[in-house]
């Protein structure tokens, strides 16, 4: 379904991502692990076309994406969430959820401004589809809290249920439990599993937390330095010593003890 | 007591409309009043319009003095020169003040925080001196008088007039900013990158806040041209965009009933203050200062305007509250 077609990332003289290619498929959950600084959230930013690359394409359903600027990935289908939430701080919940469906909405101002019956039921229409996600995520009774007022689990869950809210059909999760403890942890795994079993999402997932990236993934791919260094199921990952050393640095003074 | 009647709000727009009407007939129909009031009105859609784009939006302008100006002489040249009647030529002066706008949204959009603010004050500034050099046009240092509308005979049918349209002015705005489109003003003041994200386009929506923000300035523009029957080049000059912008601070940012509140608070003030020479800056510099350092969000806070409304979910029947202190707890 997304397909990354040798990508090359350079920041100057920085090579953030080197001859990248994956190819995530549908229906499937896919994890981008390594170590910090391994390029994986360029990955994202490419995607959604924040920063573009110097070589390379990205195929989404067989469309180059290069083409496309930041507000229009989200009508090809591809929504996100961010490494350090990026809610919009005084909105409450509900508003937070409401702008995420930006794209579905009607923006002509002459109806809005006269506040016509139409821009009233498209209003309500709304608001029952957020009631929607948050029944979905637990958050109902949070609806009219600022967000700024939520602990950062519940800020995490506003920030992947406003990427939900417009139906997807690939999700980016950058990183969605960071600082989170293993109750919120345990929690956002299950939404996750629900994402792809129940509600037939593809979803694009960075994480640090091995517990939960090998618990949820189909595929993982391993990156260090801005390269691929492995790739296949949680399970082929967790014990190829490419991966090992990447992570401990250590291999070989660990294989010469022996 | 006073501030919890306050707090109901059908109860208080219902006395602000009542005032309004009853208005003319408590000052014995004086002149200089009803222009206190009318020049009030003006101010309160200024204010509106540049909270919309300040307080909503995160885009400073110190330049709107610049729009007022261009709406008054749009009027008058509308109205004297090419002879327009009112009705035309009080939207046609929002929609020309609107096209100036766009022209400054522009290049505002790819312009931020400070480098934006020098900018629209550039043009606040640069306004009054073309205007007073463009004299083909503006009639230059002599000013330009503005026809009157014939089908009003007084100014009292014209002060109610203008009520009228302040108070649609207002809903207008306050439908704009709590729609989508707002909520999109919103989001590109809080996280631009988040903005994009979902699928908002930033230089559009940028570019939209100045034409909206302009266009009703420029009818505030208007109504003051009509009102006095005379436009000259120093009638809004950078202390007045300031004067505004003071407004919207002490009133409340992101709230249509704080710069309401800010516009008739500094409208009123130099009334009482104006025999004392210099006190009126004194007292609204004061005034600034207190509001930042104590109300940050406004005269407005004061009154909970925005308290937390009664919500029924879809499907539900029992009202939630929030209950965010709970949830928060086991976290």
């Amino acid at each position: 379904m997304l397909t990354f077609n040798d990508i090359t990332v350079q920041f100057g003289g920085l090579t953030a991502v080197n001859s990248l290619s994956f190819e995530v498929p549908k229906g499937q959950i896919y994890s981008i692990i390594g170590p910090n600084g391994a390029g994986k959230t360029t990955v994202f930013n490419c995607i959604s076309r924040f920063y573009t690359p110097s070589k390379g394409s990205i195929l989404f359903n067989g469309e180059d994406l290069i083409k496309y600027k930041p507000h229009q990935i989200i009508n090809k289908g591809i929504a996100r969430s961010f490494q350090n939430v990026e809610l919009f701080t005084k909105m409450t919940v509900m508003e937070n959820l409401l702008t995420g469906l930006h794209p579905l909405l009607k923006k002509n101002i002459f109806p809005i401004a006269l506040n016509l019956p139409s821009v009233k039921r498209m209003e309500k229409d709304a608001r029952d589809q957020a009631y929607e996600v948050m029944d979905l995520l637990n958050i109902t009774d949070l609806a009219n809290e600022k967000v700024s007022n939520l602990s950062f689990g519940f800020q995490k869950m506003v920030d992947i249920g406003r990427a939900m809210i417009v139906n997807p059909q690939l999700i980016l999760l950058d990183e969605p439990v960071a600082g989170m403890n293993p109750i919120e942890t345990e929690k956002i795994s299950e939404l996750i599993l629900r994402l792809k079993n129940e509600l037939g999402y593809t979803v694009l997932l960075i994480e640090h937390d091995m517990s939960l990236v090998m618990k949820v993934s189909d595929a993982v791919t391993v990156m260090n330095f801005g390269k691929k260094i492995s790739e296949g199921t949680p399970a082929e990952v967790q014990n190829d010593p490419v991966v090992i050393e990447a992570y401990l640095g250590e291999v070989e003074t660990h294989v010469a003890a022996k | 007591m006073i501030l919890k009647l306050l707090e109901n709000k059908r109860l208080t727009i219902g006395l602000l409309v009542v005032f309004m009407l009853i208005y003319p007939f408590l000052v014995g129909n004086s002149n200089y009043f009803m222009t206190l009031f009318v020049i009030t009105c003006i101010y309160a859609i200024t204010s509106m319009s540049l909270n919309l784009l300040i307080g909503y939006g995160g885009q400073i302008s110190v330049g709107h003095a610049g729009f007022l100006t261009v709406g008054g002489y749009s009027v008058a040249i509308l109205s004297s020169t090419v002879g327009l009647p009112f009705f035309l030529a009080l939207p046609l002066a929002g929609i020309m003040t609107g096209s100036i706008g766009l022209l400054i949204g522009l290049p505002a959009v790819r312009l931020k925080g400070h480098f934006l603010a020098v900018a629209t004050l550039g043009f606040g500034l640069s306004i009054p001196q073309i205007v007073l050099n463009w004299d083909g046009l503006t009639g230059g240092y002599s000013g330009l008088a503005v026809t009157k509308p014939l089908m009003f005979g007084s100014d009292f049918s014209l002060f109610y007039v203008f009520v009228v349209i302040t108070v649609i002015i207002t809903w207008l705005i306050q439908n704009i900013v709590k729609s989508s489109l707002g909520r999109a003003f919103i989001a590109i003041r809080d996280s631009e990158v988040a903005a994009q994200a979902i699928g908002i386009n930033i230089s559009f929506y940028k570019t939209t806040m100045f034409v909206i923000s302009s266009f009703f300035t420029g009818i505030a523009g208007g109504i003051y041209g009509y009102w006095v029957g005379f436009v000259s080049p120093n009638d809004f000059i950078i202390t007045n965009s300031f004067l505004v912008l003071a407004m919207i601070v002490v009133g409340g940012l992101a709230s249509i009933p704080g710069s309401i509140i800010g516009a008739v608070l500094f409208s009123v003030i130099p009334h009482f203050t104006d025999s004392y020479i210099g006190i009126t800056n004194i007292v609204i510099g004061i005034a600034v200062v207190l509001i930042i350092l104590f109300k940050p969000d406004g005269i407005v806070s004061l009154f909970k305007m925005n308290k937390q409304k009664l919500v029924k979910p879809a499907g539900k029947g029992e009202l939630l509250v929030q209950g965010g202190e709970k949830e928060n707890a086991n976290i």
